[in-house]
């Protein structure tokens, strides 16, 4: 009735609202009322199976965890494997005399007084009826000891588990990575069922990237046991899953090559299939060995790790951002070509430096006096940088970006690892964003030579490399090539591709000047050229740390070693039928062509010919 | 000045009386939650693995939850009306900004971090919403035409959608259902009620599409918790377990094996009413519920003594919200309702919720204290 009236009435709506009280009180009642028969239901009528499943928790529910997925290299070398390892466990509750239990285990089994006193610490934190370890790994003569002896210790029981093992050790860290501790974080977001009883899980590297192929399904066990937690009966059993295995693209012995070419020098080597885009080497130095992380680093290790100045825990291959250098040559190169910016005829002179008109900055060539005049074929070859600050200029610096970003440069390249980063394909829009500042025309020249903000990561510079060799067809790469469980088996990741058109002329005029480079006199790569029955495309590269002022010299021997430019190096072969890339930066390692090069010599030669060089 | 001269003509001159009055504190209330806070710490000391620790950063909070009680039944009820709106308006505020913040962070986000400490808008407006809703509605005749309704409607989906989304299932369902709380009250029409209810019915498949997995997990566990014994089916079955094992007298105090053997987790926060059932018996349980219903009742009654429309319906949403946090807490920890993060009010371990409720308390202590003789 109310509703008929704008104003309010103080009575009538007085009325509705103890209506509505009462209404309310009527529905609290009832619904209380509801949740007291659920409760008479369980502690009354259910009272006695409840009771019963209660009593000592008689029946309990065991998850039975699965074996992690082993994972291979690509001719089945083993890379990561579950081995077993025996673990010596106290329930204090169960034990009667604790300080003389311990005390005859020290004498028989030889425990120092270090793992006696960590036991005591854990043992408080603990509660008595939980199981804790006194030692983490026995040894064959500790077990045999232990289980003669085993009826005069009560509550003292063998543990057995699988423990993950790395045999490459620190060759393979940044490729396969490490499994350690489930920490309180990840325990909330995992899937609680999947997890039960796990300790483990994938921290880095594949192990984290394929955490789900690896890890395996959980099954359980609902088991009876006695007053003394002893196992009477099994009543239902459902069978774990074991892990897929993995096996991966990289060849463990080219990736120990490489490795091991890096010699003395900090950086990265990645060598990739042309034809698939599978990783055959993933190379990032120094390394660090996972194996401690799956039983837990300690901190004083992990705090030298993280302090170490050669920071081998940092992904070069993955996360490195370097300066291309004179590695981006062939790609403005192309650029060029493709723009009609120049042919590969058209010569241009180099008198050593190059100035942009009106501007009295000299941008120099490495080459003092500089190389004369030159067409692109020589330009690549002799690495002219003037050549290059002319093209660039030319160009433009938005057509080269756009036609760079075609080959994945400033885009993570998909690669089946977690936290690549995208390097840095500098454009107006950027440097406006992020520096509130206009593109200044020098910055277009230097970014023709891979120098000032172009940053790109191993991985992607190989990505390129691949590309430019496969004609334009720009593949993701991957490692994992196959998922195996026992229900069959598929890819790890699908292949995907797109193209870059180019015309074929324009390839062919770039990797004639990248052939140049290895097998020519002038070239700044010729001194790998020897002993080899197949043609090198290749590109080397310098990548400034320092910044040298306009007249001063650059003099390698007088710079601190950390501040020594980076050597770098890019390549595929054979140029007839192109099967591997490889791309190497060694960091602070002068120049690509005494440094780099050589490495990336190792890695094809090994490839191709199945034999190590040494 | 002059409303307290009137206070002595009416009231029995006596000291207590008056001082009590001049704290603004309602005797009977006061007394149900200094109870049920005190049960709270001697169950927390038994779930809690009799840890003194945890039990005394829980008397800490409790105690300054009942300070910020007092201090808001300080406040004249005229200054919540006169606020609603600002106070909900920065509530919003703040729920885009853990919205966003939670964006860049990845991953759910409820904190907002003051450097100073953390606060969890969402649980402020839980307060504000209904406040705001009643603000809204207290201005027209009851009960509340179609225009005011929808308005109203659009007033709760706000915040409830944001929380909704963070994702906060618990609190989305304590805010969607504290401003419905005051529509209700309002008088809502019994029929656009069920209209609603069965509205919502229909709608249910499309809430299903837009469910994350895990939610799934629970609704569908909920359904039959046995398909998952080692997962999400875990905590109902051990839940159950511990009750029904309790019978009617209970294990006794510290007795609950269940909660001491780890069987039981969240022992301490979402599912003590496990452990206070296993150890306290369907006695305890019943005892626990007439406290609660206590409460309830005499917040139900000083809304009943409200003279103002606004008053009126903010407390009676308060009371009812209350009781949906109750309802809503036992019935999943008995298995009669899915798996939702609502803690049992006044009673699980943490901060954020008692002192939520306890300024509820303080504004309805605030409403009943204040009362203007017209």
């Amino acid at each position: 009735m109310s509703n008929m009236y704008a104003i309010k009435d103080h009575t009538v709506e007085k009325n509705i609202f103890i209506n509505r009280i009462v209404a309310a009180f009527i529905v609290i009642s009832l619904l209380t009322t509801g949740l007291i028969v659920r409760l008479i239901y369980l502690q009354i009528v259910g009272h006695e199976h409840y009771a019963s499943l209660a009593k000592d928790n008689s029946i309990k529910i065991v998850p039975l965890v699965p074996t992690r997925g082993m994972i291979y290299d690509r001719n089945g070398k083993v890379l990561a494997e579950n081995t077993t390892s025996y673990s010596l466990e106290i329930i204090p509750e169960q034990v009667a005399n604790m300080d003389d239990t311990l005390q005859r285990l020290q004498t028989l089994l030889d425990v120092s007084d270090e793992e006696l006193e960590q036991y005591q610490k854990l043992r408080k934190r603990q509660k008595r009826f939980v199981s804790s370890p006194l030692l983490l790994s026995m040894n064959d003569e500790q077990l045999a000891k232990f289980a003669v002896a085993r009826p005069y210790f009560p509550g003292v029981d063998i543990h057995r588990q699988l423990v993950r093992h790395y045999p490459y050790g620190d060759l393979a860290a940044h490729v396969v990575g490490y499994v350690g501790r489930i920490n309180e974080t990840e325990m909330k977001e995992l899937p609680i069922a999947e997890y039960r009883g796990s300790s483990h899980i994938g921290k880095l590297g594949i192990e984290l990237s394929y955490e789900h192929d690896l890890h395996g399904k959980t099954g359980y066990a609902e088991i009876e046991t006695n007053v003394q937690a002893r196992l009477l009966n099994t009543l239902n059993e459902v069978n774990p899953e074991p892990g897929s295995n993995l096996y991966l693209t990289l060849d463990i012995d080219l990736q120990k090559t490489a490795y091991d070419a890096l010699g003395g020098y900090n950086g990265s080597v990645v060598a990739i299939d042309i034809k698939t885009g599978g990783v055959l080497a993933f190379v990032s130095r120094p390394g660090f060995d996972p194996n401690p992380f799956v039983v837990g680093i300690s901190n004083d290790d992990y705090e030298a790790l993280q302090s170490n100045e050669n920071q081998p825990l940092y992904n070069r291959a993955l996360r490195g951002l370097y300066p291309p250098g004179s590695t981006v040559k062939p790609f403005v190169a192309l650029a060029g070509l493709e723009y009609q910016a120049i042919t590969p005829e058209q010569k241009l002179f180099c008198p050593g430096y190059y100035q942009l008109p009106g501007v009295t900055h000299k941008y120099r060539d490495w080459k003092k006096g500089g190389h004369g005049s030159v067409d692109m074929n020589q330009a690549i070859t002799e690495s002219c940088d003037v050549y290059f600050y002319r093209l660039a200029a030319t160009l433009g610096i938005d057509n080269m970006v756009s036609f760079m970003q075609k080959f994945g440069f400033g885009e993570k390249t998909g690669i089946d690892l977690v936290g690549e980063k995208a390097g840095l394909l500098p454009t107006r829009e950027w440097k406006r964003e992020k520096k509130n500042q206009a593109w200044y025309p020098g910055e277009t020249l230097i970014t023709g030579i891979g120098q000032g903000y172009l940053q790109v990561t191993p991985i992607q510079l190989a990505k390129a490399t691949a590309a430019l060799a496969n004609q334009g067809k720009v593949i993701t790469p991957f490692l994992v090539d196959k998922v195996v469980s026992a229900h069959g088996s598929h890819p790890g990741s699908n292949l995907s591709y797109y193209n870059v058109s180019v015309k074929t002329d324009n390839f062919n005029a770039v990797v004639a000047g990248m052939v140049n480079v290895v097998h020519s006199a002038r070239g700044t790569a010729k001194g790998i050229n020897k002993n080899i029955t197949y043609q090198i495309a290749g590109k080397t590269g310098t990548a400034q740390v320092l910044g040298i002022k306009q007249n001063a010299k650059y003099n390698e021997n007088s710079i601190d070693f950390k501040f020594r430019d980076h050597a770098l190096f890019m390549s595929f072969a054979p140029v007839e039928d192109p099967k591997i890339a490889v791309v190497v930066i060694a960091e602070n390692g002068g120049h690509g062509g005494s440094v780099a090069a050589p490495i990336a010599g190792q890695v094809i030669k090994q490839y191709l010919e199945g034999s190590h060089e040494n | 000045m002059k409303t307290e001269t009137r206070h002595e003509q009416f009231e029995a001159p006596s000291i207590l009386g008056n001082f009590l009055r001049r704290l603004h504190i309602d005797i009977p209330l006061f007394i149900g939650l200094l109870l049920t806070s005190m049960l709270s710490l001697i169950i927390l000391y038994s779930a809690g693995s009799q840890d003194m620790d945890v039990l005394m950063r829980q008397v800490s909070r409790v105690g300054l939850a009942f300070m910020l009680m007092i201090v808001l039944a300080h406040v004249d009820p005229y200054q919540f009306k006169r606020y609603a709106t600002i106070l909900f308006g920065i509530g919003i505020i703040l729920l885009f900004a853990v919205l966003i913040m939670g964006q860049i962070g990845k991953g759910a986000q409820r904190w907002l971090d003051l450097g100073v400490f953390r606060f969890q808008p969402s649980e402020m407006i839980k307060i504000t919403t209904p406040m705001m809703v009643a603000w809204y509605l207290a201005e027209y005749a009851m009960p509340p035409k179609a225009k005011q309704i929808l308005i109203a409607a659009m007033l709760i989906l706000l915040p409830t959608l944001l929380i909704a989304k963070q994702p906060d299932l618990g609190t989305a369902l304590l805010v969607a259902s504290s401003g419905a709380g005051v529509l209700f009250f309002a008088g809502l029409s019994w029929w656009i009620m069920f209209a609603i209810v069965a509205f919502l019915g229909a709608l249910t498949p499309i809430i299903w599409h837009f469910m994350h997995g895990y939610q799934r997990d629970r609704v569908l566990t909920f359904l039959n918790p046995e398909a998952d014994p080692l997962g999400r089916g875990y905590h109902i079955i051990q839940s159950k377990i511990a009750i029904g094992s309790g019978g009617i007298y209970g294990k006794g105090w510290l007795g609950s094996t269940q909660s001491e053997l780890e069987f039981l987790p969240e022992s301490s926060t979402d599912f003590i009413f496990a452990v206070f059932a296993e150890e306290f018996g369907l006695l305890g349980c019943l005892g626990l519920l007439t406290l609660y219903l206590l409460i309830i009742a005499r917040c139900l009654y000083i809304a009943s003594q409200t003279q103002d429309a606004f008053s009126r319906l903010l407390a009676s949403s308060l009371a009812f919200t209350f009781f949906v946090y109750v309802f809503v807490n036992i019935g999943m920890v008995i298995g009669v309702l899915p798996v939702v993060g609502v803690p049992l009010p006044l009673i699980s371990y943490g901060g954020t919720s008692i002192v939520t409720l306890l300024a509820g308390f303080g504004i309805l202590m605030s409403i009943h204290t204040h009362k203007k003789f017209r």
